[in-house]
């Protein structure tokens, strides 16, 4: 029982920027464990891709190739993975908590015996028992519970993406690659993806947008979005919504941001009549200055904002888009 | 083709409670219950109960719920048999109430065994107040069964063949699995109908059937926790937000903007 394993992650044939990200936290984990840390990459063509994992900061990286892994598929995938944690024997596995490693974590977990700390924020090491502990927020991050793992073996930890930095490339590093053989039963394979439909984008992605436009249940209904939508194009920025606005079907839920939405990380957020839930919060909390248009002086927004009105959007917001187009045109 | 299908609901704190009233009690590692605002049935739950009525509107079948926990207040986990679901099944027992989620799965799975015929298990994708998102697909191991998460609609085919839409970062994958399967279902759905009154008044007909950790073929070393809670605490917030204030609104909103250019944010 020994190191770090990360699972890692590709998308059309390109490591993930969050298993990078993962592998920053283990990073900083190896130094207090002495622990390397390694990587799994499964695929159908994946073995190129190692080094770039070496290079940000991996010891080790496994690489599993087989067909059928071409693309996700769950069963195929937690099938390989747990081959592969059952071979190495690692006394830690990290990922990030992305859609796909939510759907086998759990499964995988179970199937190891040992418990899972979702979607974690920070990894440390306690100073005295040397047991590894994870934080992850709760209650829609109103509150945070601190997890220790005293017990079984391998600890297990999804972190959420976008909250750890990936190393810089460092060319001068170097490590072991090594192939593992994995056989897939076809037998297993009990869902099967279908077609994959990507919403149609006008303008900036939300996920990409420098700067973020968002709304919530405070506009009282579909129309006041247009406003948002004339500001964010003024801006060059996207539009977003909270999902209390999503679910009265003001608005897709595409726009949505929060736990359960999309996690943004602007230059600015403007949030307009947005309450400013922890669920919300745990979707743009990372943007880089949250600005609030809210009546309610005592919203939970203000306490994330930078800057902040306190008065009614309907007459604020107006105001604010006429000297954003007066400060345009000069 | 009709379908069974049971629908795995929790009760939870209500996450609308203002935050002034959110307290958690560090010395126990738990929430505690606000005064005066009631529980709720956990909102993605909610969604799965939704999805089981419009499955059942469109092929017929009966709707069995099944929770897991303490203190059950019995008109809030009658939601769901007002809402229409068919049966209400509770688990209650002292012993549930920190269970984590594989402890949780092995009692529903077990609880799974009092139900006469089901071929979809459906689940919200997360509860709103450990937010694990665990508890399914425990419980799909646990029962040898597929699994499709965070769906936003389901279509059952004449042929056992379930379609899927789960919702991604951008956009929809459409997934196909076969009868029996489990399902977890997010808020993309819709929102779920509102009781109505004929419906109110046909839940306080019906009696939840209710048993104990006894009654269920359960090993209490399942129960044993896997993980332990070391620390719950709140977050320090400290504001430190600039109020831009004016002569009106609308002066606010001006200075706003020329604030955003002087500090080059806009």
């Amino acid at each position: 029982m020994s190191g770090i394993l990360i699972l890692g992650e590709i998308a059309e044939n390109v490591v993930l920027p969050s298993t990078f990200e993962v592998i920053a936290a283990a990073r900083e984990l190896s130094g207090d464990l002495n622990e390397e840390v390694v990587v799994c990459l499964v695929g159908k063509n994946v073995k190129g891709l190692a080094d770039g994992l070496i290079k940000g900061g991996a010891d080790k990286v496994y690489v599993g190739e087989n067909e059928h892994l071409e693309t996700f598929q769950q069963e195929v995938y937690l099938a390989a993975f747990e081959r592969i944690c059952k071979e190495i024997q690692p006394s830690i596995i990290l990922a990030s908590k992305t859609d796909k490693i939510s759907q086998i974590a759990p499964r995988l977990a179970f199937r190891l015996g040992v418990g899972l700390a979702q979607d974690c924020l920070a990894l440390s090491v306690d100073s005295d028992s040397k047991n590894l502990k994870a934080t992850r927020p709760v209650f829609g991050g109103n509150a945070n519970a601190v997890i220790i793992f005293n017990g079984s073996t391998p600890c297990f930890a999804t972190v959420r993406t976008k909250v750890f930095e990936p190393l810089n490339q460092d060319t001068s590093r170097s490590g072991a690659i090594i192939e593992v053989d994995l056989s897939i039963d076809k037998s297993i394979i009990k869902t099967k993806l279908v077609e994959t439909v990507k919403e149609k984008v006008e303008g900036i992605r939300l996920e990409a947008a420098p700067i973020v436009i968002a709304g919530g249940r405070g506009l009282g209904g579909p129309d006041p979005f247009k406003q948002l939508e004339e500001l964010a194009k003024l801006l060059g920025g996207a539009m977003g919504a909270s999902r209390a606005a999503c679910d009265a079907g003001w608005l897709d839920h595409s726009y949505q941001v929060g736990l359960t939405g999309k996690t943004v990380t602007p230059n600015l957020y403007l949030a307009v009549a947005i309450s400013g839930a922890s669920q919300h919060m745990a979707g743009c909390s990372a943007s880089k200055n949250i600005v609030a248009i809210n009546k309610d002086a005592d919203a939970n927004i203000f306490k994330d904002a930078r800057y902040g009105v306190t008065g009614d959007w309907k007459t604020v917001l107006p105001a604010f888009i006429e000297t954003v187009k007066e400060l345009i045109n000069d | 083709m009709a379908v069974d299908i049971v629908v795995c609901v929790k009760q939870v704190l209500d996450p609308e409670m203002p935050p002034s009233a959110f307290r958690i009690d560090a010395d126990n590692k738990r929430f505690i219950p606000p005064q005066g605002i009631p529980p709720v049935v956990n909102g993605f739950d909610e969604n799965a109960i939704e999805a089981a009525l419009r499955i059942k509107e469109s092929v017929g079948g009966k709707i069995t719920v099944v929770s897991v926990g303490n203190n059950f207040q019995i008109d809030v986990m009658k939601k769901p048999l007002s809402m229409g679901a068919d049966e209400l099944i509770l688990i209650q027992g002292d012993e549930f109430e920190l269970l984590d989620s594989i402890g949780t799965a092995h009692v529903l799975a077990a609880a799974l065994k009092k139900v006469e015929s089901y071929q979809i298990v459906l689940c919200g994708r997360q509860a709103s107040d450990w937010d694990n998102a665990q508890v399914p697909l425990v419980l799909a191991e646990l029962l040898d069964l597929p699994s499709v998460t965070i769906a936003q609609k389901i279509d059952v085919g004449d042929n056992g063949l379930v379609t899927i839409q789960r919702a991604i970062q951008d956009g929809y994958e459409v997934i196909q699995g076969e009868l029996p399967i489990l399902v977890t279902v997010s808020n993309e759905l819709g929102e779920p109908r509102y009781p109505t009154l004929r419906g109110i008044m046909a839940a306080a007909r019906k009696t939840p059937l209710i048993f104990g950790v006894d009654d269920l073929d359960v090993q209490i070393s399942d129960l044993e926790k896997k993980l332990h809670i070391e620390e719950l605490f709140v977050p320090e917030k400290v504001s430190q937000c600039e109020i831009i204030s004016g002569d009106n609104d609308s002066d606010a909103g001006r200075k706003l903007a020329l604030k955003l250019r002087e500090e080059k944010i806009i």
